[in-house]
């Protein structure tokens, strides 16, 4: 295979990390959702603790997108 | 990482249309070249826009708390909210006896807001879009929380890597996981800051591609699409300096607490 094929390639596979940011954003979404409906009156304390969860759950979908990158650009 | 941007540019069309190189915006350029002993010290636009950065920073809270009213006004307002929201967040993330730590945290919140903030200026350059900025302040950050809790614990900071109530002959196996995974710290921190602020400018410039591209009747899809995403990319850019500031919260708490 030639080297330049390879890297594309390697770099769309890499691209997969972005499924699991997608489940895992879903599913903090959801809970948190779930939990706000049945008790509203805790939520707003809970918010942080959302979005917290969801900048450290995107991060893992994004290196990926470095992997990719770095196969792209660097190597 | 992206200083060239001849390997990002693909072949420009050939019927001479648009061509947008969501790369180029990265591209570090030196504006006053400095060597000295055969090291780049150039004052590059990055540091020059950091430069920018801090003075804002300062000028924020200079400005805004240069009469120290007890009623405070809109613009000490801001500020005071920006020291209350960051003085709860040390205090409940980091813990008991954290509170000398609060300047550095503090400064660190706002020195990466700002930078993120700056980015979304139109022509602006992003300082943390960059690894090297952001490994910087990881590393640091890392380093010092070593030490301090080295410093505060002794030798008995090596027991944070041995987890409680776990079966003896798993030990070997569990310390080695936690040291790899402590050492991955300033990886993590600096990459999540960078890739974020990267991928979304890039996508942003990606877009702006697609509004050229697509002429005046079909432009103006993408661009409402620029729109939602410049809001999107304004909260990222608050969110993660306020992850950024939390994390290193949760380990001075590791440091100063162990568990």
């Amino acid at each position: 295979m030639e080297p330049e094929a390879a890297k594309l390639i390697g770099a769309g596979i890499a691209c997969i990390a972005l499924g699991g940011a997608g489940i895992g954003i879903g599913s903090i979404f959801g809970n948190y959702l779930a939990g706000a409906l049945r008790n509203p009156s805790a939520a707003q304390e809970q918010f942080p603790n959302l979005l917290l969860g969801f900048a450290l759950t995107e991060a893992t979908g994004l290196f990926g997108l470095v992997v990719a990158l770095i196969l792209l650009f660097v190597v | 990482m992206f200083v060239s941007p001849a390997h990002a540019a693909s072949p420009a069309p050939a019927d001479g249309g648009i061509h947008i190189d969501p790369m180029h915006q990265f591209e570090i350029v030196p504006l006053i070249p400095i060597e000295v002993a055969g090291l780049n010290l150039s004052f590059t636009n990055s540091s020059a826009w950091m430069l920018a950065v801090t003075l804002l920073a300062y000028l924020f809270l200079a400005v805004a708390m240069r009469r120290g009213a007890l009623v405070p006004g809109r613009m000490q307002s801001l500020a005071e909210i920006s020291y209350e929201f960051v003085r709860n967040m040390v205090q409940q993330n980091a813990g008991k006896g954290s509170m000398p730590f609060f300047p550095f945290i503090y400064t660190l919140f706002l020195f990466v807001l700002c930078a993120n903030m700056f980015g979304m200026l139109p022509y602006a350059f992003t300082v943390t879009s960059h690894i090297a900025v952001t490994f910087a302040l990881a590393i640091f950050i890392f380093l010092g929380a070593t030490l301090i809790g080295f410093l505060k614990h002794g030798v008995g900071f090596c027991r944070f890597f041995v987890p409680h109530g776990v079966p003896v002959f798993l030990l070997p196996l569990l310390v080695v996981i936690e040291i790899i995974s402590y050492l991955t710290r300033p990886i993590s921190l600096s990459v999540r800051l960078f890739a974020n602020m990267m991928a979304g400018h890039a996508m942003l410039k990606v877009f702006a591609g697609f509004v050229a591209a697509m002429g005046f009747l079909g432009g103006w899809l993408p661009l409402g699409f620029m729109v939602a995403f410049t809001g999107l990319e304004i909260m990222i850019a608050f969110l993660q300096a306020y992850v950024f500031a939390i994390l290193t919260c949760i380990y001075l708490h590791d440091a100063l607490h162990m568990h």
